[in-house]
Formats: C-alpha cells, sequence, structure tokens
C-alpha cells in the first residue's frame, strides 16, 4: 500500500551531503517507528545512525502513507524502507562495479563503502545514490541486507533531551509573536450557544486579548497562555446555553441491543460480507456475553496544534496520526485548495490512536484565520481532552459454544458497537469535515458523521473477533450500531479488545469445567507452529501457579504478533485486585529493534491492565462525568506487576507490528486469573472492587 | 494594554540563581517558568495536580507546579529539570532513565526525573514499595513504569557510597 502511492526510490531516500535522508508518512508518538525505521537504513545501508536524517513528516514531501495505525507501520513504511534502501544499494554496487571494471558480486558493502577485493579500490555508497536515475522505482522484492551480528542498541529518539528536559513537544513549541489560544465548550455536545454576555467580551478584548467566535464555537487568544486560560474562564461565565435535551443517558450497552443496527456476516478469515446472516448456531452448551465500555485515550499531555494563516498557505503543526486525510479535511471545512494547507507532523504526547490531536489542528486554524499573519498555539486543557476527545466505542460481545467430548465444535461470536471510524479522512457526504468536531458547532453546524462498517478483514469491531482456534465450525456475525450517544473512534487495538477478552474468558471458562489445563487445552485447539511454540514458551517459563493465575493468547489481527499471556494476581480484603506479575511470551517476526519490541509489549500490558482494572467513560444528560484523572483513574505506580518478557526471533519471517498484541489478551489474562482466584466470571469491565463486590453477591 | 490583573514583583530563586519577574499573583509557578522564564521542561498535563508532569524541587522536596501559584515559592529554592543535573543524584537519575530506556512519548518523563531525584536525596536505598509510594502522583499512559523502577534501582547503585 505504502509503495503503490509512492513507488520511487526517491519517495524514500535521499543524499544531503555526507548523509541520508530517508522519509516516512508514518509519524512518531513514542512507539519508536523512527528507531525502527533508522535501524532498516542503517542495516541496508551499513551506515551508522549519525550518518542518516529522519525527514520531518510534513503533506507535500512525505510518502502518503495515509493513517499511523492499527500496527502497520513496520509492515507497510519498513518494508517499503527496507526496499527502496536495497532497491538503491543495488544499483549503486552496479554503478560502482562500472566505474571499477569488476563484476558486482565481487563488491563488499562495509560502512558505506564498497570495497574491490583486496580493499585496493574503494568508492562510497551516498554519492552514487545521488547519481541515481530519479526515476528509479523501488524494487519490492529487492534482498534484505543479511544483517549484522553486533548491532548495538539503537537509544529512543530524544530520549537524552527528554530526560533533561530540553525535548520540544509540540506544546513547548514557540515562534516570533506567537499566541495561545483555548477553546470555551459548551456543557456538552448537543448544546448551542444561545447568547454571549457582550460585557464578558469587552472584559477579555480590553487586556488585549481577541475573542472568536463561528456559531457556537468560541475561542479566545492572547499573547500569554495564563491570561488566555484566565479569559476562558471568564468568557465561559458569559455564555449561555441552550441545553436541548440534554445527553442520552442509560446503559451504553442496552441500546446496542435496541438501537437500528447495520448487521454483517463476518467470514471465517475476518472478512465481513453483504448477504444475509447465518443461522443462530443450534445445540450450544455454552454462552457468554462480556460488555467493555467507552474508554479514553487520555493522552498525559492534552491536545494542541500550532497554525499560522500566511498569505497564500495555511501552516498547520500537529500531532494527528494522518497528516494527509487531516489536510484534505481542513481544506473541505475551509473551502480551501489542499495545495494551500501544509501539515507538518510534530510529537506530543503518546496517543494511542485518534484522540484531540486533529480537532485542535482545526479549532487552531479557526482561530489563525481571524488572526492572519499571527501563529496560534492552541491547547486543549486536561478537561477538554478527558471530556471531548473521541472515546474507544461500548461494545458488546455475545458468544456461544458447542462442546463435545472436552473439545470445542461450533462456535458462534457477535460483536456490537459503534463505529471505530471517527478520523477526519475524506469520504462520501463530506464525511473528512464531518469528523471534526468544532464543525457540529460552526454557523452552519454539520451532522455528525453516522458510522459506515468497516469491511476490511479485521477492521474495526470485528478485529479478532475470528477466533484462532481452529474449532471445527464457527458463525460470525458484527453488528454496527452507529450514532451513539457519544462520539466513539479508534484506540489501540479496536474490537479485539473486547472479542479477545470474550473468546479467552469462554475458552478459559470451558477448559475448567471439562478439567483441562488451560494451556494444554488451547495448544488442543491450535495448529500453527509458531503459535504452540509461544504457548509452550509460556509454560515453561511459569513458575508453580499462585491462587490467581490466567492464561491468554491471541495473534493480533489473526496475522501479526502471537502473544500469550499470564497473569498472576491477588485479590485484597476490600476486593482490589493487586497485580504481582505479568508473564509474556511473544513473536514478532523477525525482530527491529528489540528494545522497542519490548517497550510496545510492556507498555501494552499495563495500558490493557488500566482499561480491565480501572477505565470507565461516565456521563448523564448535563454532560460528561469523567473530567480529568480523578473521575477516570488509570493505571498508577501503586499497581505494576513485575513483568517478564520472552521474545521469539524469527530472522527469516517478515516483521510484523507488536504495539498493539498485548493489551487484549492480558485484559484477558486478568479476567481468568480473578476467576482463578474468585470463582466469579466478570463479564463487564472495568474490574472494580464494587463489580467484584456485586459478581459475589450475584453469584 | 487594559484591565489586566494588577502584577505584583516576584523573586524566585531557580536552579541557583534569583530571578525577578512581575507576575499576576495568581499565576501558577509553571507558567512562569514556562512563559516568562522559557523554562520548558516542566509540562502542563493537568493543571489539578493529578498527574505530576509539572513537578519541580522546592527545598528538596518534590512540589506540583501546575496549581500553586508562584508567590508561594518566594524565598525557595526551586530546581526544574533544567537544574536537576547540577545535583549529583539528578545527573545520575537522568543518566540511569537512559541506561533504562525508560521513556516512550517522554511526557511524563522530566517530572519523574524530578520525582526520583527528590526520592532518592530522601532516601538513597528505598524499597520498591517506597519507589511506588512516592511515584503514585505521577502518571505514565505510556507503561514506561517498569523501566522508571529499573532506572531507580540503578540511579540508587551508582550512588551507592
Ligand atoms: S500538570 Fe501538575 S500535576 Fe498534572
Ligand atoms: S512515556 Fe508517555 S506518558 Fe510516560
Amino acid at each position: 500500500m505504502s509503495l503503490a502511492a509512492a513507488p520511487l526510490v526517491r519517495d524514500w531516500l535521499g543524499v544531503e551531503g555526507d548523509r541520508a535522508v530517508i522519509r516516512t508518512g508514518k509519524v512518531d508518538f513514542g512507539q519508536r517507528i523512527t528507531t525502527a525505521l533508522l535501524r532498516i537504513a542503517c542495516e541496508e545501508l551499513t551506515l551508522p545512525p549519525d550518518r542518516i536524517r529522519v525527514a520531518p513528516v510534513r503533506t507535500g514531501a512525505a510518502p502518503d502513507e495515509g493513517i499511523t495505525s492499527g500496527s502497520n507501520s513496520v509492515e507497510q513504511s519498513g518494508h517499503a524502507l527496507r526496499c527502496a534502501t536495497a532497491t538503491a544499494r543495488e544499483a549503486a554496487a552496479a554503478l560502482a562495479a562500472q566505474e571499477l571494471g569488476l563484476d558486482p558480486a565481487r563488491l563488499t558493502l562495509a560502512d558505506g563503502v564498497f570495497a574491490a577485493p583486496g580493499g585496493a579500490n574503494r568508492i562510497d555508497l551516498l554519492p552514487l545514490i545521488a547519481r541515481l536515475n530519479p526515476a528509479l522505482a523501488v524494487n519490492a522484492s529487492a534482498p534484505a541486507s543479511p544483517r549484522r551480528a553486533h548491532d548495538a542498541p539503537l537509544a529512543p529518539r530524544g530520549l537524552r533531551a527528554m530526560v533533561e528536559g530540553r525535548y520540544a513537544f509540540l506544546q513547548d513549541l514557540d515562534m516570533p509573536g506567537m499566541w495561545h489560544a483555548r477553546v470555551v465548550r459548551p456543557p456538552h455536545a448537543l448544546a448551542r450557544l444561545k447568547s454571549l454576555d457582550p460585557e464578558a467580551v469587552t472584559a477579555v478584548e480590553e487586556t488585549g486579548q481577541r475573542v472568536i467566535r463561528d456559531g457556537s464555537f468560541l475561542a479566545v487568544a492572547g499573547p500569554a497562555e495564563w491570561p488566555v486560560l484566565r479569559a476562558s474562564l471568564r468568557l465561559a461565565r458569559g455564555c449561555d446555553w441552550d441545553l436541548g435535551e440534554g445527553l442520552p443517558e442509560g446503559s451504553p450497552f442496552d441500546r446496542l441491543d435496541t438501537d437500528p443496527a447495520i448487521s454483517l456476516p463476518v467470514a471465517p478469515g475476518g472478512k465481513p460480507e453483504k448477504g444475509s446472516l447465518p443461522p443462530p448456531l443450534d445445540s450450544f452448551t455454552h454462552r457468554l456475553r462480556v460488555e467493555r465500555p467507552n474508554t479514553l485515550h487520555g493522552s498525559l499531555g492534552p491536545s494542541a496544534a500550532l497554525t499560522v494563516w500566511e498569505e497564500d498557505v495555511l501552516r498547520i503543526t500537529t500531532h494527528s496520526q494522518g497528516i494527509y486525510p487531516l489536510r484534505d479535511s481542513i481544506a473541505d471545512s475551509l473551502g480551501l485548495d489542499p495545495d494551500t494547507v501544509e501539515i507538518t507532523h510534530h510529537p506530543a504526547a503518546g496517543c494511542y490512536g485518534h484522540n484531540g490531536a486533529d480537532d485542535a489542528a482545526f479549532e487552531a486554524a479557526l482561530v489563525a484565520r481571524a488572526l492572519p499573519g499571527t501563529p496560534i498555539l492552541l491547547k486543549w486543557a486536561r478537561e477538554d481532552e478527558h471530556a471531548w476527545e473521541p472515546a474507544a466505542p461500548a461494545m458488546a460481545i455475545d458468544l456461544a459454544a458447542r462442546v463435545k467430548g472436552g473439545q470445542i465444535t461450533g462456535w458462534s461470536g457477535e460483536a456490537r458497537g459503534d463505529t471505530h471510524r471517527g478520523r477526519p479522512r475524506p469520504g462520501p457526504d463530506r464525511a473528512g469535515p464531518q469528523r471534526l468536531l468544532a464543525n457540529r458547532f460552526r454557523i452552519d453546524p454539520m451532522a455528525p458523521y453516522s458510522g459506515q462498517p468497516n469491511m476490511n478483514r479485521h477492521g474495526g469491531l470485528h478485529r479478532n473477533l475470528d477466533p484462532i482456534y481452529d474449532f471445527a465450525s464457527r458463525r460470525l456475525v458484527k453488528h454496527l450500531v452507529p450514532d451513539g450517544p457519544i462520539r466513539s473512534s479508534a484506540l489501540r487495538c479496536l474490537g479485539a479488545v473486547a472479542n479477545v477478552w470474550a473468546i479467552e474468558s469462554l475458552v478459559d471458562q470451558i477448559a475448567g469445567e471439562t478439567l483441562q489445563d488451560p494451556i494444554a487445552f488451547r495448544l488442543a485447539h491450535l495448529d500453527d507452529p509458531r503459535a504452540i511454540t509461544v504457548l509452550e514458551g509460556l509454560r515453561d517459563s511459569l513458575g508453580p501457579a499462585p491462587e490467581g493465575r490466567g492464561i491468554a493468547y491471541a495473534q493480533y489481527k489473526n496475522a501479526q504478533t502471537r502473544c500469550a499471556i499470564a497473569v498472576d494476581l491477588t485479590v485484597t480484603d476490600h476486593a482490589e485486585l493487586r497485580l504481582d506479575r505479568i508473564a509474556i511470551v511473544a513473536d514478532a517476526g523477525r525482530i527491529v529493534d528489540e528494545d522497542g519490541l519490548r517497550a510496545q509489549l510492556e507498555g501494552g500490558a499495563l495500558q490493557g491492565a488500566s482499561w480491565a482494572l480501572y477505565e470507565e467513560v461516565r456521563w448523564d444528560r448535563d454532560g460528561m462525568l469523567t473530567r480529568d484523572w480523578d473521575s477516570y483513574p488509570v493505571i498508577r505506580f501503586d499497581n505494576i506487576p513485575e513483568i517478564a518478557i520472552t521474545l521469539i526471533d524469527r530472522p527469516e519471517d517478515p516483521s510484523v507490528g507488536a504495539g498493539e498484541a498485548s493489551p487484549p489478551p492480558t485484559v484477558a489474562a486478568i479476567a481468568n486469573a480473578v476467576h482463578a482466584a474468585t470463582g466469579l466470571r466478570l463479564t463487564r469491565m472495568p474490574f472494580t472492587p464494587d463489580a467484584l463486590q456485586k459478581a459475589a453477591l450475584e453469584a | 494594554m487594559g484591565a489586566g490583573p494588577a502584577l505584583v514583583s516576584l523573586t524566585l530563586n531557580i536552579n541557583g540563581t534569583d530571578r525577578v519577574v512581575d507576575s499576576d499573583p495568581d499565576t501558577p509557578l509553571i507558567f512562569v517558568l514556562r512563559d516568562e522564564l522559557g523554562l520548558k521542561g516542566a509540562k502542563l498535563g493537568c493543571g489539578l495536580e493529578q498527574c505530576g508532569c509539572c513537578a519541580v524541587l522546592a527545598d528538596g522536596e518534590v512540589a506540583l507546579s501546575c496549581a500553586t501559584p508562584a508567590a508561594v515559592f518566594e524565598g525557595k529554592e526551586i530546581v526544574t529539570i533544567e537544574g536537576i543535573g547540577a545535583r549529583a543524584m539528578g545527573a545520575a537519575v537522568q543518566d540511569a532513565f537512559v541506561a533504562a530506556s525508560a521513556a516512550q512519548c517522554g511526557y511524563c518523563t522530566a517530572g519523574l526525573v524530578v520525582a526520583v531525584t527528590g526520592l532518592l536525596e530522601t532516601n538513597p536505598a528505598p524499597t520498591r514499595d517506597e519507589t511506588a509510594e512516592a511515584l503514585t502522583p505521577h502518571l505514565c499512559r505510556c507503561g514506561s513504569h517498569p523501566r522508571v523502577f529499573r532506572a531507580v534501582e540503578i540511579a540508587a547503585a551508582a550512588t551507592d557510597r
């Protein structure tokens, strides 16, 4: 996909003096894709990292790789870059051989220098690459360089600067004459600004700040951040909002069964189809329903954007994960030619999916339009991020299984939920602008985007709905229930969290009831040798089982990293879950950046644990109730388990994404550990003390 | 400029130097650091004293700078992440964070380096539980916690005399 949009070597690789410049359309938000790409280029070009520069990710210059998501970056950008650099190396070798009058096969390449046998004749690689035909196309089967054995690990980009406080996040940028901006938010998404007290506006503007209003979109800008923040509070007191009927109340799960849904069969293999639904599973012996509430990305740094409206170009610096789709959506919203909107990515706090970044970029553009020539750094407040970022949709999974002779012989899985596709990107009915928050409030408000089913293999709700096990028959259905009470979009792992949790809970339950060891039971339903190695590796790495041990296995999208997890936990007298230990065994194919891979698996497991134990978005008719870290708690240092990771390197197999591999099986293993410790099968996240006590009373 | 709040003159001792700023007396310290003094190492994560991104040392104690007015810090010795490396312990903690790769996105990192320095200066060999307790005011959303625990061990070992 990446190569189709950017087929030439020079789309990916250039030369600048004695350094190579590599280009990517994927952005780094702490998952270390830049480090992985750098490592690939180092391997292919035999250059040290300080002789390779990663170009800024900017529209017009970077290859258009859509959105950085789905753990696809190593497979897409990494693959494209590996092929591009390998193509360049081979073509440069041919040039070098020509100059030396030798057969290219006799040249060796080390430290960026070709050498003839004996080492007498030497030619630098980079000047040769600079001379390559600009029309040279990437050879998608160019041979990867044999890797070098003693590569020192690459430090993550910017680590030294981070520990010294010198690393500039987007929120830290500054420009001459720059102003700060904040948005004044309505009480909830259905409220409209009836009137704004002119005295409030005067009070703010008298201090040299500016009030920007477009319908119910209200913002304030000024030269310094704290006064702007205070002005936003002053303005908020001057707003009279029409609250309408308020937000729809009631259980977010009940509506998934009763509201109109788009229901589609999903073929084994994970691809939705148009057509009639398969008949229900007959004579099932087990069933289970699990419910996952809306959860937040909860980036530690609230979203921000730096924008300047220059005479003929709107320049936006953003931490969005999709600079091209965002550019097109903003251009469409403002009636601009996309070529006059230039978007550059700059790192901010880790984002884990579609958070407030895109919305902040558009809001900054609205403010900048009112103040042409003045750079605007617009920041969301903590409350904005919690209450207004697009959340992961609430989901309900209904499973049924038929067990015969201790084996699962029939399976039914149905996933329900709202859309994961809230990212602004062009589509029918101006779907790009529809998915930018501020467009709901401007003078000609747009209706919010109504989700359309994702038809991709393992796309959204149905990601990992198809069990990885070889159950003889399986029927799978997805029910997209659009137009939910709160805006939803993509959050790390999409539907895989709820689906894997559900599958691994029911598998665990059946293993228990048929008195089979949970690992042996899973092994009996797997024929993929790599899956078997991973699970056997987990079994062999574990010490004697404590009371609360849970096991889970999943392969992300049934195609990427294979990941087996054991969680050991204790239930306190106050029904709190104490995480003692998490063991992870993973196979991500050929390992590119080992430390980065470990960090992703470890960080993913902790984020999964946080969802499982603590996280739930709540609201009532007056607005969101979860507006900060007290009302929406997440995991903290007081409940961090010991984590042991075993990696299985497969140098001959392609590298696959790993950033989303560990959270789903971690959630499932925690649920199974709770069952092992208490006999309670929790079917609604989060697993709070209240939830445990309630389950105990109902048991 | 019209009727903004009256400014007062404050003297703040930051990283060993007295700095005089004119500030609205309600301004939380972090805005003085970031916007008036250009010290952007402390991050604004919540402004509610819930996440630890904005931590500094005040007279050697870990303090959150996002909600308490700068005026309250007058007369105290403030050390920010920019000055922490000038302390032996701070430099050791920074090295340990690098050795342990104890950051993903890094947004929490500056606050954590300050907090770990404050911890080890008062308790040079903390138990894991003591470290956990000291760092519980700090959030990391990327899950770098295990590496932060390792960094604390590395720094404690390196400064153990
Ligand atoms: S920014 Fe100060 S604690 Fe969050
Ligand atoms: S490393 Fe991202 S919040 Fe800690």
